[in-house]
């Protein structure tokens, strides 16, 4: 078994009191998909920027090759053939592929002869793993999955053996995300090691050797893939068992509570973002908007939130209607019974530098419940705090404490319990679950249902297929800032990929 | 965890970080001093002495420090919307005229207890005015705050020395202020308070305004962290998506926060008009609405950090013009050095010793916990 690309021994980090990773060993064998799993804020991230050399260890070893080796910033990774290919690409939009892979590998000031060579070995490269795409495109002009093998190619430039990819399959449609899996079969094949990390189990079962679980900074567990379960995986990671599909009953849908009609969002460049959608979300029903980001869920959202402009279309809220293309105004939605959660909740449903009871409040301030006249009724609002961390099982337990400094799940319960508790008719919910634990999720999904059952009229959107097909009554599927399909929540996914990837779409809406 | 920045005890937070980044300032500021082939130490004496020597000092440097908690509050309330106003200079000067007027009206008919009273709302009318239009050109047009408030200073240069050479000015004086006040535009003076600790308050104008100056920093306490409106600003100025998403009306929030600033910096215009000079003269603002910038920077936009912080940019005005009159070679230019890298350590580079600061409290809370872990066990 000397056959080790990579082993960590020890690695132990802490920010100020945080213990970010506790003696992590870990060891992946040459030529394998190694996956490491685990919760947010369970450390997964921290480790691999130590082994990327953007942060120093406190204490432990890192050896490559049977060398131990001290990686003081990326550029020692790069030569030690560590790659990594980030959640969030680190390209340059208005450059080309080819200038965007040999950037910082220029190797001198003029750069005609580094061109050519950079375009001979893309070349290569291209050959030797199936990485097509046109050296000369410009990279705002590519779709995202092409933009994620430009990082894959930029890595393998630099001649890494070892590639880390961080949560890669985020941003990808179903199709997208299988030929990334092709791609990454392909290099295995040619003797590279990937370390994958992933909080998705399912990507973790269909192509991964071996498996590490991370937990609390700690690595709880390493098992050989195929002799382990989704179940087993869940349960290292969260500390008990989980329930990964929520139970949910028959809904019993009622009158039509919201209503939206020839829906239009152009955005401030005059691009269509919405394209005249229509639908009905029924009291008791919940409406699943399934989509890969940025194909307009997120304008339809806030424009019928009141916090974006429509350009044309009407919307009914509990039959009356709302003005979507004049005067926006979300403090009087909410007062007509809308409740909205965002997609983003760091810089929307959230003020992160405000202590918890205040986020508690953010659009219902001006409830008289929590003023005093002019004055906020700081009593009355830290009571009502302490009722919602007590019923949403929000952890740490302090209305006082910064909001900054709780977990992503538990900043999604704040927000959930501020929008829930109000007994809205309406409840439009973004990613629910982005960013959130496993354990949180179950206990988020669980109110979504009881939501419904209580007669709520919710409108869902989820660029996570599987929580969409979980949830939702009816889907919706948008692609291109239109609706080009609904199914039923039993539709198959390779139905709904294709409806995402605009190919059924096109047929249907000719039709 | 993705912030490498640990929590410190409130103490090394507010009180430590402030003090060493005081000390390097110092430290720097002894080094330009040993330059000019001056000794620090003698410098350092003439400071403190010259700020703190005698009752008189002391009421210089609080007369001073009224002046800065008034500018300093006026920029912490528009940076808790999210608002940079430059424009202090402008709202203080302008806010002269309401003091002015107010005496000018009333001082030989009045006493002071009720012309105080109108002036105080005089100043603060016409500070919160001249503060309304680059907020409101911000809230409707966009146009950006920082530069229509450094604008609105020059214009308020131009207009006051219209004002006071064509309309303010008596007839036939030459100097271009306004008649000197009866008793009824002069404040008394807090010569009481310093007595208490049996200090002799000598010439200095040290006045009431400083108490109104401690009430205005309690009431903008209130207002930022006890009232609606308080917090729709800080939501806006923390998260202007978050404001939008909650409701709240940005225009109206933003025109508002302005007048408050533009109301507080013309409060200033009380001190130096009526506690010290009774007239209004050309350039009286004498840049404190700058130097508010950087009171409020030190103290964090916080009222509890403001008044220390004017306290001591008051020593540094009262310590520095002793330090030049007793040291020749080190002119008034040398004092605004000295100022200046007070604001370059505290200010602009006030995270500079942070991380090691946070480093040392890791090690020392890690060694703590082992303790109580070895306990335990």
């Amino acid at each position: 078994m000397d056959n080790i690309a990579i082993e960590l021994r020890g690695i132990d980090k802490s920010f100020g009191p945080v213990h970010a990773n506790k003696n992590i060993n870990l060891k992946v064998r040459k030529g394998t998909i190694h996956g490491i799993i685990g919760e947010n804020g369970a450390g997964k991230s921290t480790l691999m920027s130590i082994l990327y050399g953007f942060y120093q260890a406190d204490s432990g070893e890192i050896i490559v090759d049977g060398r131990p080796i001290t990686i003081r910033d990326p550029n020692a990774a790069i030569s030690a053939g560590i790659g990594m290919v980030h959640q969030h690409f680190m390209l340059v939009e208005n450059f080309t592929v080819l200038e965007n892979v040999m950037l910082g590998a220029e190797d001198s000031q003029i750069l005609n002869k580094g061109i050519a060579k950079a375009r001979q070995e893309l070349k290569r490269l291209e050959k030797e793993y199936a990485l097509e795409v046109n050296p000369d495109a410009l990279i705002e002009e590519l779709p995202v999955g092409l933009q994620q093998r430009v990082e894959i190619l930029k890595a393998l430039y630099r001649k890494a053996d070892i590639l880390i990819l961080d949560e890669p399959t985020g941003v990808l449609t179903p199709a997208e995300a299988d030929h990334l899996f092709r791609i990454l079969g392909q290099l295995k094949a040619q003797g590279k090691t990937i370390i994958l990390i992933t909080h998705k189990l399912r990507e973790i079962m269909a192509i991964t050797d071996e498996v590490s679980v991370m937990r609390r900074g700690e690595m709880v567990a390493t098992r050989t893939t195929g002799e382990t379960s989704v179940e087993e995986l869940a349960e290292l990671m969260v500390g008990r068992r989980v329930l990964l599909r929520v139970q949910k009953g028959e809904g019993t849908p009622g009158d039509v509570k919201l209503s939206v009609q020839g829906l239009t969002v152009k955005d401030s460049r005059g691009v269509t973002m919405v394209d005249d959608v229509t639908f009905d979300v029924r009291a008791g029903e919940i409406v699943g908007i399934a989509g890969v980001a940025g194909n307009g869920q997120s304008e339809l959202l806030e424009a019928i939130a009141g916090i974006r402009k429509a350009t044309t279309g009407t919307v009914l809220l509990n039959g009356e209607s709302v003005d979507v293309t004049g005067h926006r105004d979300p403090a009087a939605l909410r007062a007509r019974g809308l409740a909205h959660v965002p997609e983003d909740r760091h810089h929307v449903g959230l003020v992160l530098k405000f202590e918890e009871s205040e986020n508690a409040i953010l659009g219902y301030h001006n409830d008289p419940r929590y003023l005093n006249g002019v004055f906020l009724n700081i009593d009355a609002i830290r009571k009502d705090a302490e009722e919602k961390i007590a019923k949403y099982d929000i952890r740490p337990p302090n209305a006082r404490l910064k909001t900054a400094n709780f977990s992503g799940g538990n900043q999604q319960k704040i927000v959930l319990a501020r929008e829930m508790e109000r007994g809205p008719d309406v409840l439009i919910i973004g990613q629910p679950t982005r960013g959130v634990d496993v354990g949180a999720i179950e206990f988020i999904h669980k109110r979504i249902i009881e939501m419904r059952d209580q007669g709520k009229a919710v409108l869902l959107v989820s660029v996570e297929l599987d929580e969409i097909r979980a949830l939702s009554d009816r889907i919706l599927v948008m692609f291109a800032g239109r609706v080009v399909g609904e199914r039923s929540p039993d539709a198959t996914e390779g139905e709904l990929g294709l409806l995402m990837a605009g190919v059924e779409g096109r047929k249907e809406a000719a039709e | 965890m993705s912030t490498p920045y640990a929590k410190l005890p409130g103490w090394v937070e507010y009180g430590l970080v402030p003090l060493i980044n005081l000390a390097v300032a110092f430290i720097v500021a002894g080094l330009v001093v040993l330059l000019v082939g001056e000794n620090p130490f003698e410098a350092a004496y003439h400071l403190i002495n010259g700020a703190f020597g005698r009752g008189e000092y002391i009421g210089f440097t609080l007369y001073y420090a009224t002046t800065f908690i008034f500018t300093g509050l006026a920029v912490a309330v528009a940076f808790h919307c999210g608002l940079f106003n430059i424009g202090g200079e402008g709202q203080a000067y302008v806010g002269g005229i309401g003091v002015a007027l107010a005496c000018l009206w009333l001082d030989q008919t009045m006493p002071w207890y009720v012309v105080f009273p109108i002036a105080i709302v005089g100043s603060a009318f016409f500070g919160a005015l001249w503060a309304f239009l680059p907020g409101w050109l911000q809230a409707k047009r966009g146009s950006h705050i920082v530069i229509t408030t450094i604008m609105f200073n020059f214009i308020a240069s131009s207009l006051m020395v219209y004002l006071l050479t064509r309309v303010l000015k008596p007839l036939g004086s030459m100097a271009p202020q306004t008649r000197t006040f009866a008793e009824g535009g002069q404040l008394p003076k807090l010569d009481w308070l310093l007595s208490i600790f049996g200090l002799n308050i000598g010439t200095a104008p040290f006045n009431i305004s400083f108490l109104l100056a401690l009430v205005a920093a309690f009431a903008v306490w209130v207002l930022i962290w006890r009232t609606k409106l308080g917090y729709e600003m800080r939501t806006m100025g923390h998260s202007p998506s978050a404001a939008r998403y909650a409701g709240i009306r940005e225009s109206r929030i933003t025109v508002i926060a302005m007048m408050i600033s533009g109301g507080l910096a013309g409060m200033m215009a009380l001190n130096p008009i009526m506690g010290e000079q009774f007239r209004m003269q050309l350039d009286f603002v004498q840049g404190a609405g700058f130097v508010g910038i950087a009171v409020a920077l030190m103290g964090r936009s916080h009222p509890g950090g403001i008044i220390p912080a004017a306290i001591l940019f008051g020593v540094l005005y009262q310590g520095g013009a002793e330090i030049a009159f007793e040291m020749p070679s080190i002119s008034r230019d040398m004092i605004v050095i000295i100022q200046g890298l007070v604001i370059l350590f505290a200010g602009a580079l006030e995270n500079m010793f942070r991380p090691a600061i946070t480093r040392v409290f890791a090690m020392r809370g890690q060694r703590a916990a082992a303790v109580v872990q070895t306990k335990g066990a």
